[in-house]
């Protein structure tokens, strides 16, 4: 498509001179104002943030090996001055009075914010359909949707109208629009990327990541995310650097179960080739069954939707965003706030969120969930002493058209049975591309690591990517 | 048969921490409205908490000094609830693993249980105007509470009384909390039920809006009444809050049980788990105070004071820090226990001045009790100086010799004065000729007046006695 240059090509360019800051960012807010897309929810003003950058760089200040690369972030990041709505009507107006941790950190590396990216409504959906924009459209077929929730992130990427983009993973949200755009994604380990300032969906599940063309723009912009943030108390103290890690032969396990049933012939296949490449690169490759797996999308929505319907009750029409003007009483303009600010997915996940933790029902499922969540844990520290990593499909199949499957929750969420279990269990994993389905649509992978293990996961996805190099 | 009363109090105590609980915005009371906040703790989508630690060695400080077990790995919860005044519609608190459990406190007539202490968030407030608007506060979002909660070990309104005075001098003496209750950072709701001795435990209620130990006593004894009342007319007790009404004596139904909130308690995933080891429960064992009763007992034992004086020096923290500062300047500690619990408690009640707002200068109050030890004033002239020094910040010194209240101790001046009383009030000497003891006393204070009450009462009395 007509992502010319990598991010770090384009870097490359603006370090030597032969490009300059104002020409990268030109060459790509057009795009995001055309929106082809509908990708983008908002660009921003950068005119003053780019000749600061350009200045910097003239007087031979080293900022990173991004600095003056145009970028993209999800709505839920908050950004100071962009409105920043989570794709919901909810928030519809909202400008943040501070930026999130990664803001300030792509801003200190020298990289330009260039505008907001569509989403599913409060990151909860599969599709980037639920958002008050409209749907978000494949750039490989725009008839279907881009996956999510990071769909926007995804699809400004796959049709080059941003090197790279910010997404956030809850539940397999950077990975799965990854698969269905055909591109690379990097969804971090639990605490090594500050959440302060990403907009809340479920606290002990979501984490910030990327989505960029190949895994070394995404490494190079981990590197800059990274690391401990002490204003996020589940942060880690975790300093990324992308080194190179030959350990060999690379011990791989590949979930066998995941291939039985209900996946797409096309992406069980590409995927199974994807394990013989790493084969015929030299790593031993060994399936296994993985246990739990009925379990895993009843916890990860019990979880998810508990945490949710917590933190989603500070939109109350009282503070900020959306208010019914038409209530009486101080019930009533929290219930009809919300009844009309929040769309049907959303409130279908803050119900089931608030019945799971009603007095009564509490023990039966929301604390069976996180009984449930410890055994998968549990499950994924045995197999990591047998494997370097697993590797799996992301989503059962290539993407859908756009509005086949919105009114059919239960098929949405069963497509997310690949994936939600490296959230419920902290895990870092990153997304390739690998090849594409009989109608010409893109399929992915994943490859699961252990905690922090990120630099093993990155370089057996460069040895993929660039395989026959 | 006769009625029981049954009680147990939630105490919410506000710390005294200069920061809020979970950002860096500053605790103090009575700032402009919204001054005090930031995205953290008024909300702001995406904000997360950073505990404060001084939050938790202030629980840990109460939890040693009420004799609780520590919980080295305590939690945080949510209790999710909508109101205005809790921008988050989440107060972050401890249910499931509280940071202190099971300490006690005695009261001289039994021992009252703490089942737990949990550190929490208080919430903002509503200003309501007169022209029926509501306007939202955010200031006290966020600052840091202690939870104590006692067993229901109550049977009178008077053993209440005394645990709260018991633990509002612990807290006080800890340095964690003003007690201030009018302000509002010490708040008392009393659990309360009634039933026949013996038998299981009636319906409570849960009385609010208590602002003094006075309102408490008062709400006691109109809520055992209510009860007994209801019950003895066949009745039966809802479960529910009731708020107090001091002006009008009573208290009112704010929400029963069929109403009641779910507050969906579950571990508040933004805050890991609060673990202690045992170096830090070292260190903040060292850094306790001396409690109240322990020094009383060094007061006995050191001061050589009695067991009433230590009692009322130990009363609060302001005024065990007065005497301790007065002895400091080598004064004679039973001569300052006797200043304070006498004349300047006396000015104190006169002037209705409450012991946390106490701030007499310590050294000049030493310079009066030195002055008195060496025979330099009388205590009449102490005592009159003393008010001066309490109301006025004079000092003591330059307040004696402009008043002239040196002490007189030169005989000859004294014998001028006598025989000039004596001269004056010959029907007083004759009284006293008479075996009218107390004409002596009259003539005594005859001469102090004549010598404008700075006499050495002891030479008065000898050249009195001597020229009668």
């Amino acid at each position: 498509m007509t992502n010319k240059y990598s991010a770090l090509e384009l870097a490359e360019k603006i370090k030597g001179g032969e490009m300059s800051v104002l020409d990268a960012a030109e060459m790509y807010v057009p795009l995001a104002k055309e929106n082809k897309h509908n990708a983008f929810l908002a660009v921003a003003d950068i005119s003053a943030r780019v000749e600061d950058v350009q200045k910097r760089i003239d007087s031979g200040e080293t900022l990173s090996p991004l600095a003056g690369v145009p970028i993209a972030v999800k709505d839920n990041i908050s950004t100071v001055g962009i409105e920043t709505s989570c794709s919901s009507k909810m928030l519809k107006g909202y400008t943040p009075v501070y930026n999130a941790t990664v803001i300030d950190r792509l801003e200190q590396a020298g990289m330009i914010v260039i505008g907001k990216l569509n989403m599913d409504e409060f990151a909860m959906g599969g599709s980037s359909e639920t958002g008050n924009a409209g749907a978000v459209k494949n750039p490989w077929d725009i008839t279907r949707v881009a996956g999510g929730s990071s769909g926007g992130s995804a699809a400004a990427v796959a049709g080059g109208e941003i090197p790279l983009a910010l997404g956030s993973d809850t539940g397999g949200s950077i990975r799965q629009p990854c698969a269905f755009c055909g591109v690379t994604g990097i969804k971090p380990t639990y605490g090594a990327v500050s959440r302060y300032g990403l907009i809340a969906y479920a606290s002990s599940l979501d984490q910030i990541g990327i989505i960029g063309r190949d895994i070394e723009d995404c490494a190079a912009l981990f590197e800059i995310i990274s690391g401990y943030d002490e204003k996020d108390s589940t942060s880690a103290p975790f300093e990324f650097t992308c080194t190179n890690e030959t350990k060999t032969p690379l011990k791989i396990g590949i979930p066998r179960n995941y291939f039985e049933t209900g996946i797409d012939e096309d992406v069980k296949q590409s995927v199974l080739a994807a394990a013989r490449e790493f084969e015929a690169a030299g790593a031993i490759i060994e399936d296994f069954t993985m246990p739990l797996t009925e379990y895993m999308v009843p916890a990860y929505y019990i979880i998810a939707c508990a945490e949710a319907s917590s933190n989603l009750s500070r939109y109350d029409g009282l503070k900020f965003g959306y208010r019914c003007e038409n209530a009486d009483s101080l019930a009533e303009v929290y219930r009809m706030s919300r009844s009309e600010g929040f769309g049907l997915e959303v409130k279908r996940r803050i119900m089931l969120g608030s019945f799971v933790l009603s007095s009564g029902y509490y023990d039966a499922y929301y604390k069976k969930a996180l009984q449930t969540r410890a055994l998968i844990k549990k499950a994924y520290n045995t197999l990591f002493k047998r494997y370097d990593m697993i590797l799996s499909p992301v989503a059962p199949t290539a993407a859908y058209k756009i509005g086949e499957n919105i009114d059919e929750p239960m098929k949405m969420y069963m497509g997310d049975i690949y994936t939600v279990s490296v959230n419920l269990a902290g895990l870092p994993a990153v997304a390739l591309p690998c090849g594409f389905n009989t109608e010409g649509l893109p399929l992915g992978f994943q490859l699961i690591g252990d905690s922090f293990s990120e630099n093993k996961l990155i370089n057996a996805a460069m040895l993929y990517q660039n395989r026959g190099c | 048969m006769k009625w029981e009363v049954v009680m147990g109090l939630e105490v919410h105590a506000e710390l005294s921490t200069n920061s809020k609980i979970f950002c860096g915005c500053s605790t103090e009371f009575g700032a402009e409205p919204n001054r005090a906040v930031c995205p953290v703790c008024s909300g702001m989508p995406g904000t997360l908490p950073k505990l404060n630690r001084a939050v938790v060695e202030y629980a840990v400080r109460l939890g040693m000094a009420l004799d609780c077990e520590i919980n080295s790995c305590s939690e945080f919860d949510r209790k999710n609830y909508f109101y205005p005044d809790l921008p988050k519609a989440y107060q972050v608190s401890q249910l499931y693993a509280p940071i202190c459990r099971n300490g006690y406190i005695d009261i001289d007539t039994k021992r009252i249980c703490i089942r737990e202490i949990h550190m929490e968030e208080d919430a903002g407030k509503l200003i309501h105007s007169a022209t029926g608007e509501t306007k939202m506060d955010f200031n006290r979002c966020g600052v840091p509470l202690l939870e104590i909660v006692t067993q229901p070990d109550f049977r009178t309104a008077d053993e209440v009384i005394a645990y709260l005075e018991k633990l509002r001098e612990i807290l006080l003496y800890l340095d964690i909390c003003d007690c201030k209750m009018q302000e509002g950072s010490m708040r008392v709701d009393v659990n309360l039920s009634v039933s026949h001795a013996g038998a299981e435990l009636g319906t409570r209620t849960e009385m609010k809006n208590l602002n003094s130990f006075k309102a408490i006593k008062r709400a006691i004894e109109y809520e055992s009444a209510r009860q007994i009342s209801v019950l003895e007319k066949g009745g039966f007790i809802v479960q529910e809050t009731r708020r107090w009404d001091d002006e009008q004596g009573e208290s009112y139904g704010m929400r029963s049980k069929e109403n009641a909130q779910d507050y969906r308690y579950f571990p508040e995933p933004d805050l890991p788990p609060i673990v202690i080891d045992d170096e830090w429960l070292r260190q903040v064992r060292d850094s306790l105070p001396e409690l109240a009763h322990q020094k009383r007992e060094r007061y006995i034992r050191d001061y050589g004071l009695s067991e009433g004086d230590a009692a009322i020096l130990t009363s609060h923290s302001n005024i065990s820090q007065l005497l301790e500062k007065i002895v400091q300047f080598s004064c004679s500690p039973r001569e300052t226990a006797n200043l304070i619990t006498g004349s300047l408690m006396r000015l104190m009640n006169a002037t209705n001045k409450l012991p946390e707002d106490l701030n007499i200068n310590a050294e000049k109050v030493a310079v009066l009790v030195q002055k008195v030890s060496n025979g330099e004033i009388n205590r009449n002239v102490c005592n009159d100086v003393l008010e001066a020094v309490f109301t006025h910040d004079v000092e003591p010194q330059a307040y004696i010799d402009e008043k002239g209240l040196a002490m007189v101790n030169d005989e000859n001046v004294v014998v001028e004065a006598v025989i000039t009383v004596l001269a004056e009030n010959a029907s007083a000497v004759s009284d006293y000729s008479a075996g009218k003891e107390k004409a002596f006393g009259f003539l005594m204070g005859q001469v102090m007046r004549k010598l404008g009450g700075t006499g050495n009462p002891d030479v008065v009395k000898g050249v009195l006695r001597s020229r009668l």
